[in-house]
């Protein structure tokens, strides 16, 4: 029979895909493989700090200051020698009422969390700040300090507008004596017109450049200074200029931050974390695929197959997509396997209803899936709509489940409604003498056909 | 159809049981861990000997820290738990537990382990034996705070998504009882097999020194999306007899369809959860202590979905049908 065949056809691609999948999953398994399973800090080891960004006092392009924040940090973790570290840009949900800004900093293998901090949190703030005008002293401090440190304002040029820092040595020239160490800062597009007008309308007046908070130096503007180069000469020891390029490189944090919570997992509770996971997985699938071969006997064979592919599809999705496993993922990846098989559940209870009605093999098959098919969609569009609003205010952590659990449920309805038509469809006899009917029975069943269906009493 | 006749028995019981819950979250309460008011928590484990935990608590509360709670975890660990630590803090918290060690031993010869264990997770070694920090995790309180409105708010959008979900999906079964009736069953379902879960835990709380963590929250939001299952399988088959006796012009009195629906998909609403409880016990024994508890609660909730589905939702219908009924049903019979 010709439909027959194409079943059969049909049956082998997807046998020949899922092989394809399982060789995939295989041969990435190794730790080097760009597929290869990328865990979460709570499995792997590590450290991940969130920090809120004070943004409060950046009036213009905040994204841009918030993003060379982040490219900034980035240097920096990268500078502490951290392999595939994350560094990340969050708003604070709207939901929860404050729209902070965060930034994410996952630190894989870190476990030092004040070295981590210190190294992250070392932050020259540099700042240029014109000597206030005349007749507008500061009303804080003592007289004597009034007298003697000049007050300073704040011009709106800072770090945030440094394109790099360089190291020259003196030539003589230019009120420079002969190797005397200069730092050189070079602005970006902006901050250069922004020193050029600051320069240019201030001439006579003292500049300040702040470093911490710190009067590094304080040159009397001579003229408008166009080119956005300005050139700090502080009476530098060579290496305390060389520190200070580093920094400036590195560093000048364009928006203050500050530490609101870290999260540190040692190696080995995440170690133990992922190979708890591992096995449980294991032996959640065994006894899922056991009840299901010893209830449903042969179409629970072909479910148990299915699910082997719902294994491997789940697989490859984390690998490829790729989906950072956590062990709340892994909680996710297991429930689903439980929950993978509930539409086979469905349509095998359904079959079995047919057949006791004296339906043919195949066609109880089809009526089966055709009828269970509202429900399953039902219940799965609901498990599908919490995965979603999870995943929207979540966590990281929430996230996690979120993600593995949405796509398992997604991904088991492929496998348990099509997979395993096609399978079954393409072993189904059309009738099926006494032994068809006990292999596509369940339960206590011998699979006799019963004359007062289709009601069931138990 | 025994469900059905007997559904007053039922009722009571899952009141009683519903009660028990309830009665279970006013009485020992529900304690919020660092997730949700913020907060810092150290694990270490102790290879040997463990130091003693009130000794040891006496020590860390001597440290400007606030108040600390420390409480033995697994064989051979100390779970710690203060107010928000700056990492400096941190450092002194382990230096002190490191001196603890050395102290418990009460020689003189031990050299205390506070400097090495400044240097964090990495194993401060002292005579006696070493202590390793497992985790620290620490939480400012506005982002706990944020945390727990977010977890509220999700927990109530799956609730209202949900509903509207089955009103819209059972539109078209509005006789004898309205679609809308359909989506506040499945409301009030969802109310218990989330209260259920949330008084075991209660108990849990109570007797293994567990808290309220975002992982709670995650378990309450996956038993939302499933035990929902089970009654869209039974409300499917009702709906699909009424569909089918109006087709055949057959007369049924109401509480017979849903009768024959519940024990029609009895076998298969028991064996969906089977497998799924199948799984969680995997998680449960197997699986790593940081889902332990989660899987415990899911567990409980899906049992509970179970039941409530076969033993409270379709037998709901009924009562709600008669008070609900559509006029000009024809079938208008004495409120119970």
């Amino acid at each position: 029979m010709n439909s027959r065949l194409a079943r059969v056809i049909s049956a082998v691609v997807v046998l020949a895909i899922a092989c394809l999948l399982a060789y995939f999953v295989w041969a990435t398994e190794n730790p080097s493989s760009r597929y290869a399973v990328h865990l979460g800090l709570d499995l792997a080891g590590g450290t991940e700090l969130i920090y809120k960004a004070d943004t409060s006092k950046i009036t213009s392009d905040k994204q841009g200051a918030l993003n060379s924040l982040r490219d900034v940090i980035e240097r920096r973790v990268n500078a502490f020698g951290v392999a595939e570290p994350v560094v990340e840009l969050e708003k604070a949900s709207s939901v929860a009422g404050n729209g902070e800004d965060r930034l994410l900093v996952d630190l894989p293998g870190v476990t030092d969390v004040k070295a981590a901090v210190d190294a992250i949190g070392k932050t020259p703030v540099l700042e240029f700040q014109l000597e206030k005008q005349e007749g507008t002293p500061s009303k804080i401090g003592t007289s004597t300090q009034l007298s003697f440190t000049p007050v300073f304002e704040p011009t709106g040029l800072t770090g945030q507008y440094l394109k790099s820092a360089e190291l020259q040595f003196g030539n003589g020239q230019g009120g420079t004596s002969a190797n005397e160490p200069i730092v050189v800062l070079h602005f970006n597009d902006q901050g250069a017109k922004l020193f050029e007008q600051i320069t240019a309308n201030n001439v006579g007046r003292q500049l300040a450049i702040f470093l911490d908070g710190k009067v590094i130096s304080d040159p009397t503007i001579q003229e408008a200074i166009p080119g956005g180069n300005a050139t700090i000469t502080g009476k530098f020891t060579p290496q305390e200029a060389r520190d200070l390029v580093e920094n400036l490189n590195f560093g000048a944090l364009p928006v203050p931050i500050l530490l609101v919570s870290s999260d540190t997992v040692g190696p080995t509770l995440g170690d133990v974390a992922y190979h708890a996971g591992l096995i449980a997985s294991l032996i959640g699938f065994a006894l899922v695929s056991l009840f299901m071969i010893l209830w449903y006997r042969l179409p629970g064979v072909i479910a148990t197959i299915a699910l082997t592919i719902y294994v491997f599809i789940t697989i490859s999705l984390i690998k490829t997509v790729p989906i950072t496993l956590t062990a709340s993922g892994i909680a996710g990846f297991i429930l689903s396997i439980g929950l993978a098989v509930d539409a086979n559940v469905l349509i095998f209870e359904r079959m079995k209803e047919e057949l006791k009605a004296g339906k043919g093999a195949q066609e109880a098959a089809t009526i089966g899936f055709g009828r269970a098919w509202p429900a399953i969609r039902d219940g799965h569009l609901t498990m599908i709509i919490s995965a979603i609003i999870l995943f929207w205010v979540g966590t990281s952590l929430i996230k996690g489940f979120a993600l593995v659990f949405g796509f398992g449920v997604i991904t088991s309805l492929i496998s348990a409604v099509f997979i395993t038509r096609i399978f079954l469809q393409a072993i189904l006899p059309e009738h099926g003498g006494r032994a068809w009917r006990f292999l596509l029975s369940s339960g206590f069943h011998t699979g006799t056909t019963d004359p007062n269906a289709p009601s069931i009493d138990h | 159809m025994y469900i059905v006749t007997h559904r007053r028995l039922f009722f009571s019981i899952i009141g009683a049981i519903f009660v028990i819950a309830i009665g279970s979250i006013a009485i020992f309460g529900l304690p919020l861990s660092i997730d949700f008011t913020g907060g810092s928590l150290v694990e270490v484990s102790y290879t040997g000997h463990r130091p003693d935990i009130d000794a040891l608590s006496k020590s860390v509360n001597q440290l400007a820290l606030g108040e600390v709670s420390v409480r033995e975890s697994g064989d051979n660990g100390v779970m710690l738990r203060t107010r928000t630590l700056t990492p400096a803090e941190h450092e002194e918290l382990l230096a002190q537990l490191g001196t603890e060690i050395a102290s418990s031993t009460a020689s003189s010869t031990v050299a205390t382990a506070s400097t090495t264990a400044a240097a964090s997770m990495t194993a401060s070694t002292t005579a006696l034996g070493t202590f390793t920090e497992l985790r620290f995790n620490s939480i400012g309180p506005s982002l706990g705070n944020e945390l727990a409105t977010k977890a509220l708010y999700a927990l109530i959008a799956v609730i209202i998504a949900i509903m509207l979900y089955i009103a819209w999906a059972f539109r078209r079964v509005s006789r004898p009882v309205s679609s809308w009736v359909y989506g506040g069953i499945v409301v009030v379902i969802l109310f218990h097999d989330v209260l259920i879960p949330t008084g075991f835990y209660a108990i849990l709380c109570h007797f293994t020194g567990s808290q309220v963590d975002s992982l709670f929250a995650v378990a309450l939001l996956a038993i939302l999306g499933y035990s929902v299952n089970d009654t869209i399988v039974i409300f499917d088959r009702v709906r699909e007899h009424l569909h089918n006796n109006e087709h055949a012009k057959l007369v049924e009195p109401f509480e017979e369809t849903v009768g024959k629906s519940v024990t029609e998909t009895m076998g298969r609403s028991i064996n969906t959860s089977l497998t799924v409880a199948l799984a969680l016990i995997a998680l449960v024994v197997f699986g790593s202590a940081e889902t332990r508890d989660f899987a415990l609660v899911l567990l409980v909730g899906v049992i509970a979905g179970t039941y409530s589905s076969i033993l409270l939702a379709a037998p709901l219908l009924i009562p709600l049908g008669k008070r609900f009924a559509k006029a000009g049903d024809g079938n208008k019979k004495k409120k119970k």
